[in-house]
């Protein structure tokens, strides 16, 4: 058994023992779901740890045969760009689960469904299966919509639940349709992902067919996102959902939409995917520019962490477009620091909501004086968010923007604003409306977070994009040897002449053609990652 | 000719005649527990024909015993046990609730099981038709069965309105596919499906020929309840007793597509083949029909009569598939259904047998009066939505997978895929009103008394969650036997 299925199967298993605890055993389910989650945690850094860099193909794999006439088996395993990506998962559900405690009405089913996202997302990020790759997907994103009807808040709950079960029902659907075509036209008959990226070399998909079904899972994944002009459900879903579930769903089951895109859409459809980035490129300025305005416009502290959220998913989107070795390599790693950012971000101002039963910007103020953790953490956050060097978002944006630069000259420039003055303008703007200036009397008396357990979520989310940003070469080690690999099945037609070749793909060419060389054209980079 | 191989057929319809014999003798108190009799019977049946395999035809080629009959048979077996198990609770007198429930049933409950047991058998019968006399007949047999279980409740004006809906709409449509029958057999002189198949083809172009073929099609599209011929399906799933509406929404959609798949894949396929643009717009304008109206539908079991109509949109997908692969998804989705639907009509049946009607309301509460209930009817509603990991999802990426594969021949494939799709968003809103209703409800529950369950009850709903699960987890299984049991098709 490989320690994947461990890594996924306790959250499942842990489900599926609370479903017979009665519900008036209330310490129990709590403590099923902190210790099932933090057994996976534990898991995944140990995985983690004994990850090797740099070896050929995927590690920890195991694979089961599930309905051999078709070609789906179970078959999880781990290479660079995952590792981090269930690492981080494995955290941000721990956290997570600490979060909890702020639902007081039918525990029971709440963490049974937050057991059940966590397994599922899990093992989507772990799957080298098509198949289960969705199938695992959709299980954890089911209980995002009944978790956001249920216990969600505020007065539009019920819109938000609407509009979002709406949205992502139908981006699902829309990339599940992309990969069955995908499926069906490689010819392969088979649903693993290593064989029919191996299938797919020898023998590409017609161009008619991949203008198709490439769209299909960009826009298909890109409602997963929340990429503009389909964010829409985003801000009000995750201002409307109780913490945990924005946590786990805005940290970890969004960037299931981006790995897609990595894992599968460029490597298997190259042609279509150089012809589609052009267009990407300027898709997510929508996200970083008229997004990141929209935020700077909130008066509510939770749309504004929705809204910056999706404005950063328009980098990740901008170092997918670049379709070179660096930007790919910057795009993962803001995916992994995302994941920490958006968790901690929504974690706290959970907490603040459970204080205050508010979230308005202009009924807050001077919240550090009486929180001092709990505020403290919330401008680190913040400043996190800007993209201050020393935390793990930095180094990803700054790796995109280099990466970016050289085929997306314009759009950089512009995407640059967003990084660094939109986002700093809202941000300090949100924090010193909420943590400085005259406290309100009614908000005298409120508690910092007291014990250990409260302060834990926060601190463990805070440590790991501390130290991904202060230790990048952690994650890029790891994530530049897989990244080169689809960088290199990216844009191999245009090496090899089918396309126009761009000036823009010359340093990922030159970094993969050249094999050794290509890891010191790496080395070359790192000082750059690692100048914070 | 070879009478063995209608062994089954003659059994059953002896179990039936023996339970109306028995109705004599039996103790009026004790007539409820004849249907665990007959089931155990039917279960004796089907263990025992678990073993045979003799395949063939008999009576000059009108009954056919090839994999797909003894796919289909099995499964009507099934659902023929599951529902005469929900029968014995449904016809429960219960603890003196009103005099109007407790004489219901009791009056002549062995006489429905019997007729359950016969509708059975014509589900047998259509299973092995390999000629339009068969074909006509076994339906007849169904359809007539069910106009006296549909109106069985005599006490309830409901009952006997939707009895008289099916009466009215099923004899018209049998009288279309009559005319339709005749006119077949007046212009290319063939009944049995082979030899048919042998002449269609010069007939293609012939109008009146088909003509003829259509209006047979009128007859099945009215069995699975297909747009244009949807129109009695809420109405007299709303009024029968909840047994038969789960037996018809099982057992005679299953046997209508059964006889589909023979008069289209195996009487005419050289004219099948020119229908795809029909199939895939009477396929997406039922998915659309039945979830649009299903949407703002109060009544349980009118809920599921729309939402059956939707499902047979659904499996419409895999008839205009036109591909082995598309039978095989059609085997494996309906198979999934039986047990998801039965599940979802057995808690019905335990939950509203004593209220006037079915509205989602009474559902309040159901979570604290029994968890079992809840979870089952829960899990049957996540099922029909296609959501992972319950048997629903997996028959549903099969279907689509079968219309997708056909995509480059004609682009309709993938409208019709997206309005499947957009089909399923839709369904998420009612199966989720009614996951709603059961644990999170605002209206006040008005009987918060625990349900007890019997022993066969429980029983029941363990075969059907297993069931749902099963075929769900483990679809190796029935996938292989779907496309081992098409392969009698030929295609």
């Amino acid at each position: 058994m490989s320690i994947l299925t461990y890594i996924l199967g306790w959250p499942l298993l842990a489900a599926l023992v609370l479903v017979f605890v009665p519900r008036n055993y209330r310490v129990i389910i709590r403590a099923v779901a902190l210790l099932a989650t933090f057994i996976s945690m534990l898991l995944a850094v140990k995985m983690f740890c004994q990850f090797v860099t740099g070896h050929a193909g995927y590690q920890f794999e195991q694979q089961i045969p599930w309905v051999e006439s078709l070609g789906i088996s179970y078959h999880v395993g781990v290479d660079g760009l995952n590792v981090g990506l269930i690492l981080m998962g494995a955290i941000v559900a721990f956290a997570a689960a600490c979060c909890s405690f702020e639902i007081q009405s039918r525990e029971k089913e709440f963490y049974i469904l937050l057991l059940v996202m966590t397994g599922g997302i899990l093992g989507a990020f772990a799957s080298l299966d098509l198949f289960f790759f969705y199938f695992l997907h959709e299980l954890a994103l089911v209980p995002t919509f009944i978790m956001i009807g249920v216990w969600g808040r505020g007065e539009r709950k019920n819109y938000a639940t609407f509009q979002i079960t709406l949205y992502l029902s139908i981006g699902a659907l829309i990339a599940l349709i992309g990969l069955i075509a995908l499926y069906l036209q490689s010819g392969a008959n088979t649903f693993d992902i290593p064989k029919l990226i191996e299938y797919v070399q020898s023998h590409p998909l017609a161009a008619h067919s991949q203008n198709f079904i490439f769209p299909l899972l960009l826009f298909g994944f890109g409602i997963l996102v929340s990429l503009w002009p389909f964010h829409t459900w985003a801000p009000l879903g995750y201002g409307s959902a109780p913490s945990p579930t924005a946590m786990l769903h805005a940290g970890v089951l969004k960037k299931f939409g981006l790995y897609g895109l990595i894992r599968i859409a460029l490597p298997l459809m190259p042609q279509a995917a150089q012809h589609w980035m052009q267009i990407l490129a300027w898709l997510c300025l929508g996200n970083i520019l008229y997004v990141g305005w929209v935020a700077m416009r909130q008066r509510n502290l939770n749309l504004l962490i929705g809204n910056s959220s999706v404005a950063h998913m328009g980098f990740i989107f901008l170092g997918i477009a670049s379709l070179n070795l660096i930007g790919v390599t910057g795009a993962v790693v803001i995916m992994i620091a995302h994941g920490f950012l958006a968790a901690l971000t929504f974690g706290l101002s959970g907490y603040i909501y459970r204080q205050t039963g508010t979230l308005e910007m202009g009924e807050l103020g001077g919240l550090a004086r009486k929180l001092p953790f709990i505020g403290t953490a919330l401008l680190m956050a913040a400043l996190a968010g800007c993209g201050l060097p020393g935390f793990a978002n930095f180094v990803g944006e700054v790796t995109v923007f280099f990466g970016a630069w050289k085929v997306f000259p314009v759009v950089t420039g512009l995407a640059l604003w967003g990084a660094l003055l939109i986002g700093a303008l809202y941000m300090l703007r949100a924090m010193r409306n909420v943590l400085h200036g005259p406290l309100p009397e009614k908000w005298s008396g409120i508690p910092d977070a007291a014990h250990v357990w409260r302060k834990l979520p926060y601190a463990l989310l805070l440590a790991s994009l501390l130290v991904f940003g202060c230790f990048p070469g952690l994650l890029t080690e790891k994530i530049t040897p897989d990244a080169g690999k689809i960088v290199g099945m990216a844009t191999a037609e245009s090496r090899a002449g089918v396309l126009p070749a761009q000036a823009g793909f010359q340093p990922a060419k030159e970094n993969l053609s050249q094999g050794r060389d290509g890891l010191e054209g790496r080395r070359d980079a790192r000082p750059t990652l690692t100048a914070n | 000719m070879n009478l063995s191989l209608i062994n089954l057929e003659i059994w059953v319809i002896a179990l039936g005649l023996v339970l109306m014999l028995a109705d004599f003798w039996m103790p009026a108190e004790r007539k409820r527990f004849l249907g665990y009799a007959a089931a155990a019977a039917l279960a004796m049946l089907l263990v025992m024909n678990l073993g045979n395999c003799a395949t063939g035809t008999a009576f000059n080629g009108m009954f056919v015993e090839d994999g797909l009959a003894v796919f289909f048979k099995r499964f009507f077996i099934v659902a023929a046990i599951l529902v005469l198990f929900m029968a014995v609770e449904f016809s429960d007198p219960g603890s003196a609730r009103g005099f109007a429930e407790a004489s219901r049933m009791a009056s002549g409950i062995s006489e429905y099981y019997s007729l359950i047991v016969f509708a059975l058998s014509g589900m047998l019968f259509a299973a092995s038709a390999n000629n339009f006399a068969m074909l006509f007949v076994s339906i007849e047999l169904i359809t007539v069965t069910f106009y006296v279980l549909t109106s069985f409740q005599r006490g309830r004006l409901v009952s006997l309105e939707a009895g008289v809906k099916y009466l009215i709409l099923g004899a018209l449509s049998s009288a279309f596919m009559v005319y339709g029958i005749a006119l077949v057999w007046g212009t290319t002189g063939k009944l049995n499906f082979n030899e048919l198949a042998l002449v269609a083809g010069p007939f293609a172009g012939n109008k009146i020929f088909l003509l003829g073929m259509v209006l047979v099609l009128v007859g099945l599209g009215f069995k699975i309840a297909a747009f244009p011929f949807q129109i009695w399906a809420p109405d007299v799933y709303q009024g029968a007793p909840t047994p038969t509406t789960a037996f018809l929404a099982v057992g005679s959609k299953a046997a209508g597509f059964v006889l589909l798949l023979r008069v289209l894949f195996t009487a005419i396929p050289s004219v099948t083949a020119h229908w795809a643009n029909p199939l895939i717009i009477i396929s997406g304008i039922t998915i659309l029909y039945g979830n649009l109206c299903a949407m703002p539908q109060r009544n349980l079991k009118r809920l599921l009569g729309y939402s059956s109509i939707a499902h047979a949109g659904y499996l419409l997908l895999g008839v205009a598939a036109l591909s082995a692969s598309g039978q095989a998804a059609i085997l494996y989705y309906l198979s999934g259904y039986l047990f998801t639907v039965l599940a979802a009509f057995t808690v019905i049946c335990l939950v509203m047998r004593h209220l006037e009607n079915e509205d989602i309301s009474a559902l309040a509460g159901l979570n604290q009066r029994s968890p079992l209930l809840a979870t089952t009817l829960t899990l049957a509603m996540v099922s029909l939505a296609g959501i992972p990991p319950m048997a629903g999802f997996f028959g549903k990426f099969l279907l689509l997978k079968a219309v997708l594969e056909q995509g480059a021949t004609n682009p309709g494939y993938y409208c019709l895929a997206f309005t499947a799709l957009a089909g399923v968003v839709m369904s998420l809103y009612y199966y989720g009103g009614v996951i709603r209703a059961i644990y999170w409800s605002k209206d006040a529950p008005a009987d918060l008394s625990p349900i007890l369950l019997s022993g066969p009850a429980k029983v029941t709903i363990a075969i059907c969650i297993a069931g749902m699960f099963w075929i769900g987890l483990f679809p190796s299984v029935m996938v292989n036997l779907a496309t081992e049991a098409v392969k009698a098709l030929g295609i």
